[in-house]
């Protein structure tokens, strides 16, 4: 008797129990359920919302473990700089060290582990009351939460924002796939606003940065877009390449582009996510970028305006500072809260890019706004896809009405009614 | 005998609960959302709309056979606007600070719609004494809501009750915040408010299930 078969025991003799949806979701997460619909038009395939979940989990496995040696990272060279001494990143040489690992590890995990525990708890508990199954929904949040917030988020703080975000931002709504917007964001957004000092600064991106400010051994590190937005874009000692490949200061899974590229080719790969809301993000974002470079050419803004550091910042440096890709790849394509019409995709993903850009340059508290700008379109995905499906039925309506139809040549129903459109 | 009827007490005592104005009919939401970051402002705000309310709906029904069917809308205006003026003033000069934290919310109290609500619902259609009932009644059950609202958003949201820090001190990092708490600034926004609204509307319906609506 294999584990499988031994599960599939247990399950039926516990079904109808109270807590038997506790048990089936354990059950489905390790193997595809072993019995499939019987009869109708079903699609008889495994890769269920389990599976889906579990291919944008893997997808996230390689960010989660950069962010993890990063956090490291940081923290080493934030003790480094306050001691005079300037570090150059290099992928073998410091970054890929034990110590960085462990370091990283000891603040990272707690956040997975926190994260998981009480959005799972939430879950079940949900799931008992209403007596449904469990939903899987909360498989991918409970990643994505820990990689979008601060290293040093307190973890109370982190499982207060989890249950107001999986209770307000999804189980009202009636639980997964129903939700209007995303939850990973929703609890980005309550930790942003309930407790900003933990979510900006110069102190919150580096481990221990908190604890040791203002005293002799104090340590701080500053994002790139935090420097830019107080105009000291000059002092800021990251080349374009840590940039890209990551070794930055910045929320725990944002930094590295590569990866997040690699992901992002993975997702559209295996078809979970749409290329679609990916490639209109970036273009929207790039968009928006060439306009602020446009205003700085031009000589609309000098160089005392306060925005004049964001502004003036290459457009297509947009797309590898800050939380931008990954916002892009791993939350606006949330095939629950993003646009459904394949056109619709085109203005959900564009307006996502174009906005980020915007309230990034423009919001005077926090140089940031992907996860504005995904909750602000998660609103608006539905409108758009009204206007493009009324859009699709107006189009066709037109071709219906200025068909010209044709006499009839022949007897045969197939000839009555040929019709050509214009 | 009792002091008031079976049919009276009723009056008072449904809008607390099962026919409350904000959570069942959801009017006065407005101010709801505006003013109760302090329960201080909560309470004042409540019994403004009480005294408001109250007075209105005994000076509507004493009128409600003289007051041309046409232009009631403006009678019932008028004496809103009397009566909420007549709050202005007195907190403008007994309470000076609160009235500039409720600032233009007590103007404001001549178009909350339960107010018009009530005169039109109820005092123009009953007697002094049962429409001063419903007044007090329905003022309460507005109150209690914003009472409960205003506790819970400066609670988490200050750390405070009444300005009493009962927390602790943010500052000096004593009680609570001696072990890391924070207060929660979202508290403070207005939406947190509808969201606390929402919560209660939830926790209400869930405990009676004759108020949830089919559709």
């Amino acid at each position: 008797m294999s584990l499988k078969n031994n599960l599939h025991n247990l399950k039926e003799k516990y079904k109808g129990k109270k807590m038997a949806p506790a048990f089936n979701a354990i059950h489905t997460f390790l193997y595809a359920p072993n019995e499939t619909t019987h009869s109708g038009s079903h699609v008889r395939a495994v890769d269920d919302l389990k599976r889906t979940m579990n291919t944008v989990i893997m997808a996230l496995v390689p960010v989660l473990i950069f962010g993890i040696f990063n956090a490291g990272y940081q923290h080493y060279a934030a003790v480094d700089a306050a001691n005079g001494v300037v570090r150059q990143a290099s992928l073998f040489g410091n970054f890929l060290t034990w110590e960085n690992f462990i370091m990283g590890a000891w603040t990272v995990l707690p956040l997975v582990i926190v994260s998981y525990a009480v959005g799972l708890a939430v879950e079940f508990l949900f799931a008992v009351i209403k007596g449904h199954e469990v939903e899987e929904g909360y498989l991918v949040t409970g990643m994505l939460v820990p990689l979008i917030v601060p290293v040093d988020t307190p973890l109370w703080m982190l499982a207060v924002a989890v249950v107001f975000g999986v209770v307000i931002g999804k189980e009202v709504f009636g639980g997964t796939g129903m939700n209007i917007l995303n939850p990973a964001l929703t609890i980005r957004a309550f930790l942003f606003f309930a407790y900003p000092t933990w979510m900006s600064g110069d102190k919150v991106w580096v481990h221990q940065a908190v604890d040791l400010a203002g005293g002799p051994d104090a340590i701080s590190g500053e994002t790139i877009l935090g420097y830019l937005a107080q105009g000291k874009g000059a002092e800021m000692s990251y080349s374009v390449a840590d940039m890209f490949f990551g070794f930055i200061p910045g929320s725990v899974g944002e930094t590295s582009t590569i990866l997040i590229l690699l992901g992002g080719l993975f997702l559209i790969y295996s078809k979970i996510a749409s290329w679609r809301i990916m490639l209109s993000a970036v273009i929207g974002a790039l968009v928006m970028g060439l306009i602020f470079n446009g205003v700085v050419d031009a000589g609309w803004i000098t160089e005392t305006s306060k925005f004049y550091g964001l502004m003036s910042f290459a457009f297509w440096q947009h797309l590898i500072v800050g939380g931008l890709a990954f916002g892009i790849v791993y939350m606006a394509t949330d095939p629950v809260t993003g646009a459904q019409t394949n056109k619709g995709k085109w203005y959900y993903g564009f307006f996502i890019g174009f906005i980020s850009v915007l309230i990034r340059v423009f919001n005077p508290a926090y140089p940031e706004g992907v996860f504005l700008a995904i909750l602000l379109m998660n609103v608006f995905a539905p409108t758009i896809d009204h206007y493009v499906v009324r859009g699709n039925i107006n189009k066709r309506l037109k071709r219906a009405k200025n068909a010209t139809i044709l006499p009839r040549d022949g007897e045969g129903k197939a000839q009555e009614l040929k019709a050509e459109t214009v | 005998m009792a002091l008031l009827s079976k049919k009276d007490t009723s009056l008072i005592l449904d809008p607390l609960a099962d026919n409350n104005p904000i959570t069942i009919q959801v009017l006065g939401i407005c101010s709801a959302l505006a003013i109760t970051a302090e329960l201080k402002a909560s309470i004042v705000m409540a019994l403004s709309v009480m005294f408001v309310l109250g007075m209105g709906n005994v000076v509507i029904s004493l009128m409600r056979n003289i007051i041309p069917s046409k232009i009631r809308i403006i009678v019932q205006l008028v004496v809103v606007a009397a009566l909420v003026i007549m709050v202005d003033q007195v907190l403008k000069a007994f309470a000076y600070e609160l009235s500039k934290t409720l600032s233009v919310f007590v103007g404001l109290i001549i178009t909350n719609c339960i107010i018009m609500g009530r005169f039109e619902a109820f005092a123009l259609a009953n007697g002094p004494w049962r429409s001063f009932l419903d007044g007090i009644g329905n003022s309460a059950g507005y109150g209690l809501i914003l009472i409960i609202i205003g506790f819970f958003r400066e609670l988490l949201g200050s750390g405070t009750l009444l300005g009493f820090k009962v927390l602790g001190d943010p500052i000096e990092k004593t009680g609570l915040y001696a072990i890391g708490y924070e207060n929660n600034g979202f508290m403070l926004l207005s939406p947190m408010a509808l969201i606390v609204v929402g919560l209660i509307i939830w926790v209400q319906r869930s405990r009676n299930k004759a108020l949830i609506e089919e559709n």
